[in-house]
């Protein structure tokens, strides 16, 4: 039997339609505006299909914080790394952890110097794993936003469902709206948001609003096609040239006014905010989602006593600005020179979806 | 685990340490087989080592793999394939029934081809020492004078054509799936096949191919960034015209993955004149194998070392050397 073909990829891939939204942007355009791309989705997705080429030059992109493995600090990448080290110990990680480097090593070195380090492509294996490996002690290393924190809320519910003792997860998930507050409130020129589509799916639209009304910036929630993408700089350029400042939603087919009740409702069962450290932000108010007492079992934190190395920011790199959308990757001195994805100085080189990694491979 | 994903920090492993300490005129052409003068003739000879997990997957198994892999070795350089030679390392405990069924399909996959496995080696190692089972093939086959520099590129030149036989990365999105990593079931089988009745059609519509390689390990992309960089010649290919099998399409959307790096093993780049480009297609579309061959691209003096993709949406990118093996997007 033949596969139904994925619906809205190749509609939104359309090049008479991507070129239409490219001379309406055109003819609408008059002042020079700057739109931080949030997500490194949305980062990846403008390179990967060449949409800087349809951008008349009054359109500068920024990149955003919305990357979870850039974002996480160099002490995490070491603590993740401490745990590694411990005696019958599974770490499991999503993939484009692996590469980032810590203060001394990074999780791959570790894997490749005997540490017992398990991709993982949700959750919910790393769960599996656990179950079957009931002797060991199993961590999840949980990073990510508002769209991955609500799996690894499931995951501890469903081990405490199951009577899974041995499984632990070293929390670096975090939220989007207290980073983009502290962007919009700081000293980075942004007319406009492109807003997160997957993380708005699980918020809703209500956490943008302050954006719009008090900071008066342009917001559009995305989707990643490319026609969505120019779509959505139409709509705020739109705002910006006429200074009417509200929230939109391009992404209907996905993002509902209130969200996903249901995700936010395991978040908050499961996590409680802190300050968090972001990379390029520092410490950011209740960004963090640290484990609340009620599943403190579960939390790798509590459980495993390790000891941290003193980390220092790699000498030269501006990750943090490139994150804060101050700098661009090009801009940097150690950029696709001595930085670059074989040899990363910073975790933007790393990631798939981290700016630095994009603006190498697709030549941006 | 990167050194051997036939992406960059292999290439790098084979300069920086084979080819220096091995250096010949044979290997440093770097091609699928090397090519040697024997009295009035040349013969090809080509060496492939087979590790893969799971031994058994949709399409085929490492056996039929192990031979339809170093058989289209020698097909992509242009030869005939005549004798294999089959070496197994076999992990301690391994069951006598999985090494018949293997062993049989070698035996099937080496009768249909026409060709002999003339000699073979046997070893079994401690268990813990090797992953199951390991099966290396070396291959000869017998190349006319027409055909020399297919292997290696030398022909290649600006305008020529670049075609495929099929969608890319059915082979490895099976192997995926029969690993059971994601939850999803597809109907998705290897392309793992012997390609020399589909080149043989290809040599006989054209006396100006100018290149062949199969596109294993690090897929189409790697291929097309040998040939830019050995060649130092542009490349620009066409979304569009790329075929697309569906259900590799939706896995690769839902992964984040791009087809491109993804491994066959039944699929050949063909780069041809472009007055021949379209006979050979024609001639390609009669076989099983190249049913949905397609032109995909063509070789440019612009942008010498660099491969250019059209998107589907009419914007530019790079398709750069696979640096580390793809990994699912987190979000």
């Amino acid at each position: 039997m033949k596969p139904e073909g994925l619906r809205y990829i190749d509609e939104y891939r359309d090049s008479a339609l991507v070129l239409h939204l490219s001379n309406q942007i055109r003819k609408v355009s008059k002042k020079p505006v700057n739109l931080m791309e949030v997500c490194g989705g949305h980062t990846m997705a403008i390179h990967k299909n060449g949409l800087t080429g349809f951008l008349p030059e009054t359109i500068n992109l920024l990149s955003g914080p919305g990357c979870p493995v850039c974002v996480s600090s160099q002490t995490f990448i070491d603590h993740a790394i401490a745990l590694g080290n411990l005696p019958d110990m599974i770490l499991t990680t999503y993939g484009d952890l692996l590469r980032v480097p810590g203060s001394l090593s990074s999780l791959e070195k570790e894997k490749a110097a005997g540490s017992d380090i398990r991709i993982v492509y949700s959750v919910l294996d790393a769960l599996e794993i656990a179950k079957q490996n009931r002797k060991k002690q199993v961590v999840f290393i949980g990073i990510g936003f508002e769209t991955t924190a609500p799996a690894s809320a499931a995951a501890i519910k469903k081990a405490e469902m199951d009577g899974i003792r041995n499984f632990y997860l070293l929390s670096s998930h975090k939220v989007m709206p207290p980073a983009l507050e502290a962007l919009a409130a700081g000293d980075t020129k942004i007319d406009g948001f492109i807003a997160p589509g997957h993380v708005s799916a699980i918020t809703g639209y209500g956490i943008y609003q302050k954006f719009a009304k008090v900071y008066k910036r342009g917001v559009v929630i995305s989707g990643f096609e490319p026609a969505d993408i120019l779509q959505s700089i139409l709509m705020l350029v739109k705002q910006i040239e006429l200074s009417n400042y509200h929230v939109e939603n391009e992404y209907k087919r996905i993002v509902k006014p209130g969200g996903n009740p249901k995700a936010l409702a395991i978040m908050e069962e499961v996590f409680i905010p802190v300050d968090a450290e972001w990379r390029g932000l520092g410490i950011v108010p209740e960004s963090g989602l640290a484990i609340t007492e009620k599943f403190a079992a579960y939390d790798a934190t509590r459980k495993f006593d390790v000891k941290i190395p003193e980390s220092k920011p790699p000498r030269g790199c501006i990750c943090g600005e490139i994150l804060t959308g101050k700098s661009k990757p090009s801009d940097c001195r150690l950029f696709a020179s001595v930085c670059n994805p074989l040899n990363p100085v910073g975790a933007c080189m790393v990631s798939s979806e981290g700016a630095c990694s994009v603006f190498y491979k697709y030549r941006a | 685990m990167n050194h051997g994903n036939g992406g960059i920090y292999m290439n790098k492993l084979i300069t920086s340490l084979f080819l220096h300490f091995f250096e010949n005129e044979q290997i440093r052409e770097q091609a699928d087989s090397a090519i040697l003068r024997v009295n009035e003739g040349h013969l090809a000879y080509t060496t492939d080592s087979f590790v893969i997990d799971p031994l058994f997957f949709p399409g085929g198994n490492i056996g039929s793999l192990a031979v339809c892999g170093t058989l289209n070795d020698l097909a992509v350089s242009g030869a005939k394939p005549q004798y294999l030679s089959a070496g197994f390392i076999i992990e301690e405990g391994f069951k006598l029934a999985h090494l018949t069924r293997i062993v049989k399909s070698m035996a099937i996959e080496a009768e249909k081809a026409g060709v002999r496995i003339v000699t073979g080696d046997t070893k079994v190692v401690n268990a813990g020492k090797c992953d199951k089972l390991f099966i290396n093939t070396s291959g000869i086959g017998l190349l006319e004078e027409r055909h020399l520099g297919i292997g290696s590129g030398q022909k290649i030149k600006p305008g020529d054509k670049i075609i495929i036989n099929g969608p890319p990365g059915e082979h490895g999105m099976a192997v995926m799936q029969a690993r059971k990593l994601f939850a999803f079931k597809t109907n998705l089988k290897s392309d793992c096949a012997n390609l020399y009745p589909l080149i043989r059609k290809i040599l006989s519509a054209s006396d100006h191919v100018h290149f062949m390689r199969d596109a294993t390990r690090g897929g189409i992309a790697t291929v097309l960034n040998e040939v830019a960089r050995k060649c130092n010649t542009g490349i620009e290919i066409d979304e569009m015209q790329i075929p697309v099998n569906e259900e590799v399409k939706i896995m690769c959307e839902i992964l984040g993955f791009d087809p491109l790096y993804i491994a066959n093993e039944g699929k050949v780049i063909v780069i041809v004149d472009p007055d021949d480009a379209i006979e050979v297609v024609a001639a390609m579309k009669r076989t099983e194998t190249g049913r949905d061959a397609a032109i995909i691209g063509e070789i440019t003096s612009d942008h010498p070392g660099r491969v250019v993709l059209i998107t589907r949406s009419g914007g530019k990118r790079i398709i750069d050397e696979l640096i580390g093996d793809q990994l699912p997007r987190i979000c």
